[in-house]
């Protein structure tokens, strides 16, 4: 685990993109590929499992360093991560022996496996063991790994640049090379390392081209003709795959949610082998797409029944072509890619849909025409440029979204909560209330929207205007109010409110308003009315 | 005997406040930290090492008398005595006794040696106001001799990769703290802000040896910065200043280095925690130590250390109703 703790320590100590770079490429040269199997694992956002309940973890800390409940409670708060509250607590007893050399696979596989099955007394004498035999910072990695926590903080695109500089291939064939089923072992990180490109497993999809929020004069662009527009679809990203015979569909999120679209299964059984659709999976009803809450609660349910298929039928809105008969097109124009879409929609699977081209002639009249937008179901245009390839990941320039504006509503701060990660020791989640009658009702959740500076503004004041301490969670004085922007707002029975805002975030602090001046619910319920 | 009014801790029978923050007519001030020293008052009382600090504080127009530590002083119906807080240069804890029971203000203390100030001396007393700024028991101080090590290794590993090391640390106090238990290591002398560069005369008028600095000028920028040390305080983070030490490391000096949430806010490279506080230990056993039968906690996670003063059988409470983490 030392090696493992050095990177992990060298990455969280610097903010220089380089000095992060060499550190990966020190650690991937060295590392057993055990090891570092691992390490490429939680470098590429992957989780653990969580082996023990948290409840277990804090018991048993409180056990070893003699505090009360409510003492750890209120040090998570200050800490906002149980990781490593636990750690900096048993910084009481010093350690007596040096465990660090222990390799980290041997941690995962052998050690942390182990608990599995064991009763809890017996968990808890080999974790309380291990904490004794590491110091602090190891600790703490520990606890990461107990919990189901362990992340590093450092971007996909650095992790990329420094493996494919290990292995001498192109960052393209990295990124793909990490996407899809990964099984932490010696061979799978000795076949990410390989020098040519190995066979690839038939489900992997190729990594998302994604586009930037269009925000200046539409004219930028140069001539309209240079263009394709599409509307702006609000479901689940997603790679159509059709290869050796089998249907794969994959999220942006990674995940395989084939099973979940029995539908498209069906309307992509006559694709020819090798082929790759990029589209959206959206609800539809009456030619028309259904709100994206009614599809997320069709994903929510475990089984698909047929009660569950016919709330919300799904199609597969597909807008682009990564692979055609086997070979990687996505270099090709997207003026050529898009023909051969087409075509070969018509001909093989006309059960899949096309997403259609806007065709306005010029800006203007495109401009006037994004009003249908809300109408229509979609958040807007997307722009891509008919010469560009499909690029990997995002790349300025080629594709952009082009929203309509977002809603917007005045809201009273209600609740705060301390961040995450680097936010963890400010207050930075709020909770923003409207007015039912006499009384401010909760709305929307936001984290993002703020500067720094107004952050530690609001954590003081904050910390000055507690009512009442719930938990991690602090009412406060109904005074500050906030401009809160989100894309759409819904029913929902799950909300108190009975709406539900979908991503709210903070558009400005309204200093020039005072809480009687914030929006009522009855203003979200008409926005509901309009729609 | 003390209690806590708008205008600050205020003594009736003595008829003097402790701490104020504004217009008193007499104030006793435990430190010059800004947040304890502030103008207003008609008098002024301090421990006499801090005079200098006060003077810059406050301006050369403030009546300000200084009080060797350990002189009974009678204000009114009460004695009154300074005594080391160890926290900064000149800090002092405030004994009041009116024949019946004692009191002692804490102030801002620490129990680490600090080359720079007088030690903490434990004051027995009836009723101890002590502060509670890092009052949780994860903050826990590593030895200063470790974090020294560490930060001089690393000021080295930045020097050899001619990279300027900027140390963000508080102006009075934390500043030649540092500067005092770098020593002498370093090839050159450190280069220090202004405020700094202020602070570390006063420390020097007031007689206290550090080692020699060199203030930052007009034309203290770019390549000729490589490699050195420089002091500043937290509030030039983020401006313009620090463009003048290009590709500089970073690092804050402080007890919230403890986290790392609070690290990785401030956005340096580095925390060294070190800090002129009591940590959670120090607090339990320096509040054991006065044989206090009464305690009451004041800034930062005040509720806290009363709470568990409470559970250790101590009468406690908070000195104020400010909800904890207020000054966080």
């Amino acid at each position: 685990m030392r090696r493992f703790s050095e990177l992990y320590a060298t990455l969280d100590r610097t903010a220089s993109t380089n000095a992060k770079v060499a550190a990966l490429e020190a650690y991937f040269r060295e590392a057993p590929p055990e090891d570092a199997a691992w390490t490429v694992h939680f470098l590429a956002g992957r989780r653990l499992l969580r082996l023990l309940p948290t409840k277990l973890v804090r018991e048993w800390t409180m056990a070893v360093t003699d505090i009360e409940p409510w003492l750890l409670e209120e040090s998570y708060g200050a800490v906002g991560d149980l990781a490593e509250t636990v750690a900096l607590l048993l910084d009481a007893v010093p350690p007596d022996g040096d465990e660090r050399g222990v390799p980290l696979h041997t941690w995962i596989e052998e050690r942390l496996e182990g608990l599995r099955g064991l009763p809890p007394e017996a968990q808890r004498e080999n974790v309380v063991r291990w904490w004794r035999g590491l110091p602090s910072f190891e600790r703490f990695l520990l606890n990461k790994l107990l919990t189901g926590e362990m992340r590093v903080g450092v971007s996909q695109t650095l992790v990329v640049r420094a493996l494919a500089a290990v292995a001498g291939v192109d960052t393209d064939v990295m990124t793909h090379r990490l996407m899809g089923q990964w099984a932490p072992s010696a061979a799978t990180f000795q076949a990410l390392m390989a020098p040519d490109a190995a066979t690839d497993e038939a489900s992997r999809p190729y990594p998302f081209c994604l586009a930037y929020p269009f925000d200046q004069a539409i004219e930028v662009l140069g001539s309209r003709a240079d263009w394709q527009v599409e509307w702006k679809w609000d479901g689940i990203r997603a790679q159509l795959i059709r290869r050796a015979g089998h249907t794969y569909l994959w999220s942006r999120g990674e995940e395989v949610i084939t099973a979940r679209f029995p539908e498209v299964v069906t309307a992509a059984a006559d694709l020819p082998d090798g082929t790759v659709l990029d589209g959206e999976v959206l609800g539809w009803e009456a030619e028309a797409p259904l709100p994206f809450a009614r599809l997320q609660l069709r994903i929510g349910r475990q089984n698909v029944t047929r009660q569950a298929l016919a709330s919300a039928p799904a199609v597969f809105m597909a807008y682009d072509l990564l692979e055609d008969g086997g070979r990687d097109v996505r270099a090709t124009p997207l003026r050529d890619r898009r023909r051969r879409l087409e075509a070969l929609l018509l001909t093989h699977a006309p059960g899949l849909r096309l997403s259609p081209v806007v065709e306005e002639p010029d800006w203007p009249s495109l401009a006037a025409r994004r009003g249908e937008s809300r109408d229509r179901g979609v958040e807007g245009y997307m722009l891509k440029r008919l010469d560009s390839a499909y690029g990997t990941g995002r790349r300025k320039g080629d594709w952009w979204k082009w929203k309509v504006d977002p809603f917007s509503i005045d809201a009273v701060l209600v609740y705060a909560q301390a961040g995450n990660g680097r936010r963890a020791t400010l207050f930075t989640d709020y909770t923003f209330a409207v007015w039912k009658d006499d009384e401010l009702v909760p709305v929307a959740k936001a984290y993002s929207g703020l500067s720094n500076e107004e952050i530690e503004q609001v954590d003081r004041w904050v910390r000055a205007n507690t009512v009442e301490k719930f938990g991690p969670v602090r009412r406060v004085t109904p005074a500050l109010v906030f401009e809160i922007a989100f894309e759409n707002v819904q029913r929902s029975a799950r909300h108190k409110s009975g709406v539900a805002v979908r991503f709210p975030r903070i558009a400005r602090w309204r200093h020039d308003k005072g809480p009687a001046d914030a929006d009522s619910l009855e203003a979200l319920q008409q926005l509901i009315k309009s729609q | 005997m003390l209690h806590a009014t708008t205008d600050g801790l205020f003594c009736a029978a003595g008829a003097f406040h402790v701490d104020p923050p504004g217009a008193v007519d007499l104030a006793v001030v435990t430190h010059a930290h800004g947040d304890h020293a502030r103008p207003g008052a008609t008098r002024y009382v301090c421990a006499t090492p801090g005079l200098p600090l006060l003077r810059q504080r406050l301006g050369p127009d403030a009546v300000i008398e200084g009080w060797a530590y350990g002189e009974t002083h009678r204000l009114g119906d009460v004695d009154v005595c300074l005594h080391p807080a160890g926290h900064v240069l000149g800090s002092a804890q405030v004994r009041i006794a009116d024949g019946r029971e004692t009191w002692v203000v804490s102030g801002d203390y620490k129990r680490q040696d600090d080359p720079t100030c007088a030690a903490f001396e434990v004051v027995a007393c009836d009723t101890f106001v002590t502060e509670a700024t890092f009052a949780l028991p994860i903050y826990r101080w590593p030895a200063v001799d470790a974090v020294v090590a560490d930060l001089r290794a690393w000021v080295a590993s930045n020097r050899d990769a001619g990279r300027p090391t900027v140390l963000f640390a508080y102006s009075l106090g934390k500043a030649q703290r540092v500067l005092a238990l770098l020593g002498e290591h370093e090839p050159e002398p450190p280069l220090v802000h202004g405020a700094v560069a202020a602070m570390t005369a006063a420390y020097r008028e007031a007689g206290v040896a550090l080692p020699p600095v060199e203030a930052v000028t007009e034309a203290t920028r770019g390549p000729v910065t490589r490699g050195r040390v420089v002091l500043a305080p937290p509030s030039a983070m983020n401006t313009p200043w620090l463009k003048r030490f290009p590709d500089a490391a970073t690092a804050m000096i402080s007890g919230w280095m403890r986290v790392r949430g609070a690290r990785r806010w401030k956005g340096v490279d580095r925390g060294f925690v070190l800090s002129d506080h009591a940590d959670w230990p120090a607090l339990l056993e320096t509040i054991a130590a006065t044989g206090a039968r009464r305690v009451l906690a004041t800034h930062g996670y005040a509720d806290v250390l009363a709470r568990t003063c409470q559970s250790r059988g101590l009468d406690a409470g908070l000195l104020d109703a400010r909800v904890s983490g207020e000054e966080a």
